[in-house]
């Protein structure tokens, strides 16, 4: 498991001071002028080397997402967006980025504009971060007056121009074509790709978008080498990386640990173990809740990192995992995941739009147990009509949680259709809308 | 989406203009963005307008004549506004209480007992269901979404402030407070350092002037 000396976000509870004169004591802005001189190509090069993959969920490699960006102006200005709309269930880890180390994050989007030629970086913040954004303005404030960023940032040569965008309360703008929309001004509905925002991004100019922890590991890289960061973790899955834990552990927290580290052991060590024991676990959610469920049985021996978990059908996601103990309700808890989609479903395409709400109102059913037995397999199908047939990955997001309860836990949902049917007489009665008396034949049948 | 509702049913003030300390925000707000981006100041200034509204009513909401405003500085249609305003969630369309109590009942809260924590909210507050304002104006309560602080959970937003790490007694009590007019400090309100584990750090041990 990860050591002290070699955790990136060494202010990461706010003990120490956030502000610039306790970020440069831990070593942030110490020699930037230094890594930009090294130039584009080559700072590129070493993210690449690192073998960062995009601490937001997707885990594309950061290094190349870079290269992406046109090399020379074609009289566009280019633009770094960086991804603050934290808003997926489960995830808290780019809050203690940006109320404890504001800095890293400063310095690391100079670097990453640098290199991808911008002047200009805009920070997309979901709006209810008030405090959070607060804390990030003063660090900017700060950068600013002491010629850290504006023009000749740091010294370097290179004018730099950080500003933040706050959200106001809507998920899908988390989806980056979303966010942009959002900034520009409208609702924050995807866009179709292509174009790509690396050719037409933020007001039709070359945009790269980054998650905060993309985007704050980045000068600590760049100084601590790629050879260093990629000796943690595993083979395609390197580093470090900012976890959580929330549910029903004892000691729910915030943390950076290795990538590659079995689950139970994180469990273990971070969350203070499962509330009543390691036996009492039901399932754990590992990285946000558009990664599907997955029950005790694989949490005893998956590894925490990208490649694992998807060998498991599941995902890494945002590394912030639920974990459920047996008194959890198992279809309620997926269930409130389903409302949370439909709720934050943009309304543009159809299959999204219809299918969260039908998905919800089926999922609801489910936890009372009023439905038909062949209804799981229907509502695995509705599922799979949604799933890519969106333009972005929120449909694809909302069928995830149900098609992973499906595949492990549809005894506990036939169970409770059966316990329905017998407590209420069974037959096609269990149909019947909710608040229609059950027991009175419904017409034409 | 959120459930708003229509704007002609709301009772709208017949005009709106921004105010002094408003003004100093806008023009802040105005050059962060290209000269010919101007629309991309819709969020910030609805912001503008429901802060002020908060501040100079004791509601924070922006009435269609704000919107209106809006769209004469930003050079947009209206109607670009009025879409914009009703997309998000964290604008309101009509008048709220002074203190707006925003519920997170998602799955990571609600294992950690948001439903106590909303049925105190009710019981504090004398309201009924999600929505509603108490009867004596002080509170309006809305079940919110995911707010992003998990391993606090379960948390309930005060106006821009997270309390966190509550439970039925402890809402109560910030509801009493927030009722004498105390702003209890933002946080968890359990011993704890933010995310930190409960009982102490461990992780972020080593260097000796962390320790505490």
């Amino acid at each position: 498991m990860l050591q002290d000396k070699d955790r990136i976000f060494t202010n990461l509870y706010g003990q120490q001071d956030w502000r610039l004169a306790g970020a440069r004591q831990r070593g942030d802005w110490a020699d930037t002028a230094a890594i930009l001189a090294r130039g584009r190509d080559a700072i590129i090069n070493e993210m690449k080397a690192s073998g960062l993959r995009g601490r937001g969920g997707a885990g594309f490699p950061t290094g190349v997402k870079w290269s992406f960006m046109p090399k020379n102006s074609d009289g566009r200005p280019h633009y770094l967006v960086i991804n603050g709309d934290e808003s997926e269930p489960g995830t808290c880890k780019d809050r203690e980025i940006l109320r404890h180390e504001p800095h890293k994050l400063v310095e690391s989007a100079l670097i990453a504009s640098f290199a991808m030629g911008a002047h200009a970086a805009y920070i997309y913040i979901r709006g209810e971060f008030f405090n959070e954004a607060r804390h990030l303005q003063i660090a900017i404030d700060e950068a600013y007056a002491a010629g850290l960023i504006g023009k000749n940032a740091a010294g370097s040569g290179w004018d730099f121009d950080f500003y933040i965008h706050r959200g106001a309360g809507a998920y899908i703008c988390g989806e980056e074509t979303a966010l942009l929309e959002s900034l520009e001004g409208k609702k924050g509905q995807p866009r179709m790709k292509p174009p790509f925002p690396a050719a037409m991004g933020l007001y039709g100019c070359p945009t790269t978008v980054n998650n905060v922890e993309s985007i704050s590991v980045a000068s600590t890289i760049l100084r601590r080498g790629a050879t260093w960061f990629s000796s943690l973790g595993r083979p395609n899955n390197a580093g470090t990386k900012l976890m959580a834990i929330s549910g029903h552990v004892n000691t729910p927290c915030v943390f950076e640990e290795e990538l590659g580290v079995p689950l139970k052991d994180i469990i273990e060590k971070h969350g203070g173990g499962v509330r009543g024991g390691w036996d009492n676990l039901l399932a754990v959610i590992p990285g946000g809740c558009s990664v599907p469920v997955l029950p005790k049985a694989i949490c005893e021996t998956v590894l925490m990192d990208y490649d694992s978990l998807r060998a498991e059908r599941s995902g890494l996601g945002t590394a912030c995992m639920i974990v459920m103990d047996k008194s959890t309700d198992i279809v309620r808890a997926i269930a409130r995941f389903s409302q949370f989609f439909k709720h934050e479903s943009c309304g543009q395409c159809t299959p999204c739009r219809e299918g969260t709400g039908w998905m919800m109102r089926v999922m609801q059913r489910m936890v009372e147990g009023r439905a038909e037995l062949e209804e799981i397999d229907m509502l695995e199908q509705v599922t799979r009509q949604v799933e890519g047939h969106t333009i972005c990955a929120l449909g694809d997001a909302a069928a995830w949680p149900i098609q992973g309860l499906i595949r492990h836990f549809r005894p506990v949902m036939e169970d409770r259709i059966q316990a329905y049917k017998a407590a209420h007489g069974g037959g096609r009665i269990t149909q019947v809308p909710q608040g229609v008396p059950v027991g009175i034949p419904v017409a034409a049948e | 989406m959120s459930a708003h509702s229509p704007i002609d049913q709301i009772e709208q003030p017949a005009s709106f203009a921004f105010d002094e300390e408003s003004e100093a925000e806008i023009a802040t707000i105005l050059a962060k963005y290209p000269a010919e981006r101007k629309a991309s100041g819709t969020l910030p200034l609805l912001y503008v307008a429901q802060k002020q509204m908060g501040r100079l009513t004791g509601s924070a909401w922006v009435p269609r004549v704000a919107m209106d405003e809006i769209a004469r500085r930003l050079e947009v249609a209206p109607i670009r506004v009025y879409e914009v305003a009703t997309f998000y969630l964290m604008f309101n369309t009509k008048p709220i209480g002074r203190y707006h109590l925003q519920v997170c009942t998602t799955t990571s809260c609600w294992l950690r007992g948001s439903d106590d924590v909303v049925a105190a909210c009710k019981k504090a507050t004398g309201i009924g269901a999600f929505g509603q304002s108490s009867a004596d104006g002080l509170f309006t309560l809305t079940e919110v979404e995911c707010l992003g602080a998990c391993s606090n959970a379960p948390i309930l937003q005060v106006d821009d402030d997270f309390y966190e790490d509550l439970d039925g007694p402890r809402t109560v009590e910030l509801i009493e407070a927030l009722r004498r007019g105390e702003r209890p400090t933002p946080g968890p309100t359990i011993d704890r350092m933010g995310s930190a584990p409960a009982g102490g750090r461990k992780t972020l041990t080593d260097s000796p002037a962390d320790q505490g």
